[in-house]
């Protein structure tokens, strides 16, 4: 079977500093990967740069077999056209830290609008699979309230519903519930637990470590740019094999 | 002081006091939609990554915004036709006060803009949306909710500052209190007539703006 998603040499700096250090990975379909790592090791940026949120200098990342971003002409790497890089961008689903959601509009038009507006879907059927995917998540009871009439974690839901109503091949989760007050972290971890028993395929960043090792597939542990370990959650979590690692996971609320 | 007060003159004028509000009023929802499209433009030319975009919007906004209104509208009326562009007294102060407001305007809208979070915009491109897109259906309309209290402002002063189309005698308000004050001599009674509805005008259209806020805030 073929990867869902390659990543190959990738790098990446931001002025002088470079943030990703040559990344090398592949998942596939049905794989849940969590990235975890200090702050500052790369992997949000790693997320970002799957769905293009960040531009990347080298190396290629390969979705569903087609590579993303970037095209060579003769030799020369030339970023895709504007619309085109959309057009991938909808081929990922991104679930934001701070949610994100369109605060004038209401839950279920959140999920409508790239449905209507990217997929060019009628209202009606743009409705309907709003509605259902606002009902996996437990939100359709919510459907016609304003994000700023909703607690933290039902945004969230809805943001996580908005990205998968896209159908994407796969869906990134940027540290999701980092600024979820502690009693809210649940009903969302629920969710995404929820889509990975689905067989949904999954790349997250997360820093809720008991959630990584039950949900996930494999686990990559980023430092300073690079995979420094990866592996299973039993073997990440039970045998780690570094002392990076170790200390990592010594610091981390387990 | 012994001065007798006699209002009946301007009761009999009430039509011309009222079509001349009327005007007024029309003048202001023109520019104002008008410059709000002006307006966006050059705040969107301000934070523009084109460095002669953002100049020309610069140059336009500070430039408008370093005259006197009544210049801008001398200077439309008289100097435009010399240099063959020639409009009527309505056409040329709508053509005035909409430059004018879209001035204003570009700096509400600019600071709106900078205001928003950045995640709005990668929200839109993560669910596949151009950046057109995303401006239209996404950063305008949140950023226009936000600023509505100084769109509201905004447009109570251009209503008032129509009251400067009387130096190119466009007959509104101010211009018809003017030919009431020259043909009755009635002074004090046109012009405390004059402001007066002026005031009321004012307070009754920030009733209406207040309501049009509440209802198309985003909410919370």
């Amino acid at each position: 079977m073929s990867p869902i998603l390659t990543i190959t040499d990738l790098h990446k700096s931001f002025g002088d500093l470079e943030v990703l250090k040559g990344i090398d990975m592949t998942m596939q379909k049905g794989d849940v990967v969590s990235l975890i790592g200090s702050s500052g090791s790369g992997k949000t940026t790693l997320l970002r740069c799957v769905n293009l949120l960040e531009d990347f200098e080298r190396g290629s990342i390969e979705l569903d077999g087609e590579a993303i971003g970037y095209r060579h002409d003769g030799g020369e790497r030339r970023r895709l056209s504007e619309r085109h890089i959309a057009r991938q961008r909808a081929m990922t689903g991104m679930a934001f830290q701070q949610f994100n959601l369109f605060p004038h509009m209401t839950a279920i038009r959140n999920v409508m609008l790239g449905l209507t507006k990217t997929k060019k879907m009628a209202k009606d059927e743009a409705y309907a699979i709003a509605e259902k995917w606002l009902e996996r998540v437990g939100m359709i009871e919510r459907r016609d309230h304003f994000p700023g009439q909703l607690s933290g974690g039902q945004q969230q839901r809805v943001a996580i519903a908005r990205a998968i109503a896209m159908n994407p091949r796969i869906m990134l989760f940027d540290e999701v519930t980092s600024a979820l007050d502690p009693e809210l972290v649940k009903e969302v971890l629920a969710v995404v637990r929820d889509l990975a028993d689905d067989g949904m395929t999954m790349l997250l960043v997360t820093h809720e470590m008991r959630f990584a090792r039950d949900v996930s597939s494999k686990v990559v542990f980023m430092h300073h740019g690079r995979i420094h370990e990866e592996g299973p959650p039993e073997q990440i979590f039970g045998a780690p094999e570094t002392d990076r690692l170790r200390g990592f996971l010594a610091n981390s609320e387990m | 002081m012994n001065y007798d007060f006699n209002f009946s003159v301007i009761w009999r004028n009430w039509e011309l006091l009222a079509q001349g509000l009327g005007l007024g009023l029309f003048l202001a929802l023109v520019s104002i939609a008008i410059g709000c499209g002006i307006g966006l433009l050059a705040a969107f030319g301000m934070l523009s990554r084109h460095r002669v975009l953002r100049w020309i919007a610069v140059a336009y906004v500070s430039a408008i915004r370093n005259t006197p209104i009544l210049v801008l509208i001398l200077f439309c009326y008289f100097a435009l036709p010399q240099l063959g562009i020639a409009l009527d007294k309505i056409p040329s102060f709508i053509f005035t006060l909409s430059i004018y407001a879209g001035a204003y305007l570009a700096e509400v809208f600019r600071s709106g803009l900078v205001a928003l979070p950045k995640g709005l915009r990668e929200a839109g491109l993560a669910i596949g949306l151009t950046e057109l897109k995303i401006k239209i259906h996404i950063i305008i309309p949140v950023m226009l909710r936000n600023v509505l209290p100084s769109l509201s402002n905004n447009f109570i002063s251009l209503f008032k500052d129509t009251s400067l189309a009387a130096a190119i005698a466009v007959p509104e308000l101010t211009f018809y209190a003017r030919k009431i004050n020259v043909e009755s001599f009635r002074v004090i009674e046109t012009w405390m007539v004059a402001s007066l509805i002026y005031v009321v005008a004012c307070y009754v259209i920030a009733w209406f703006l207040r309501q049009l806020e509440q209802r198309l805030a985003v909410p919370r």
